[in-house]
């Protein structure tokens, strides 16, 4: 365990080095209560989001709804939804886009809780929802298109 | 800068729990620029958790996507009337609130 340390210190270049250990699966991303995943928040597109989130090729599946207006006339306002009939859910996440960053939020689901969440986000533009979900070890997307009449970023 | 009070409404119906909340929060982007060009700096939720009697049914990570005022709803099986609800909540600065509620 020293060694390895004294290797990530010695390569080091922070962030870089650290999500090369997660893609290799030394570090398991956080799932942890305490810790707000910065890398996910921060990744700009859906790909980097998805792999920050420890999404490895997520599966279209019927199973998993978006629910929302097919337009929002103020974009910093839409409600979403994200309901999953997949026994065993343990994670939902909604993300947008061509939002800046696209996860918009994440949420985890203790036993007993029903995969079924709403809640309402901002959006720049027009743009694809998807909502992931993850159960057991696998990963589920579903998507809807909002289109926006005026966008929730301007200033 | 003081927080505001949350409003939670928690039901049960048929032995499901359903709790709508709406948290007073700015919720900005660092995205936005003021009159002046300069940006004005961001100040989000980051993390929200919502607790029934003590055990931990819901846990969420925003990010700046989330609207002002964030509402989130939900439901988890289980929960009688009069059972206790909080929400905690913390944002990018470091301010926490929580927040109670009794199942009506």
């Amino acid at each position: 365990m020293n060694n390895q340390r004294r290797k990530v210190l010695k390569t080091g270049t922070g962030a870089a080095v650290l999500g090369a250990l997660a893609a290799a699966g030394l570090i398991t991303p956080g799932m942890a209560l305490a810790d707000w995943n910065k890398a996910a928040f921060e990744a700009k597109s859906m790909a980097d989001t998805l792999k920050a989130l420890g999404a490895v090729q997520p599966a279209d599946s019927k199973d998993v709804q978006v629910t929302g207006p097919d337009i929002a006339e103020n974009g910093a306002v839409v409600p979403v939804g994200v309901t999953s009939a997949i026994a065993g859910t343990t994670m939902l996440a909604i993300l947008i886009d061509k939002n800046p960053n696209a996860l918009a939020a994440s949420f985890t689901l203790p036993a007993g809780t029903e995969a079924n969440v709403q809640t309402r986000v901002k959006m720049g533009q027009t743009s694809n929802v998807y909502a992931l979900v993850k159960a057991g070890d696998k990963f589920y997307m579903a998507t809807k298109e909002i289109k926006v009449t005026l966008g929730g970023c301007g200033g | 800068m003081a927080t505001k009070p949350m409003r939670i409404r928690a039901s049960v119906k048929d032995g499901v729990t359903e709790i709508k909340a709406l948290i007073a929060h700015e919720m900005e982007t660092g995205q936005r620029k003021d009159a002046n060009g300069a940006i004005v700096p961001a100040h989000f939720i980051t993390e929200l958790t919502a607790t029934h009697n003590g055990k931990v049914v819901l846990s969420s990570e925003f990010g700046t996507a989330i609207s002002k005022n964030p509402y989130l709803a939900f439901k988890f099986k289980g929960g009688a009337a009069g059972d206790k609800i909080a929400l905690t909540w913390k944002d990018n600065k470091g301010e926490t609130r929580t927040d109670e509620a009794a199942i009506a």
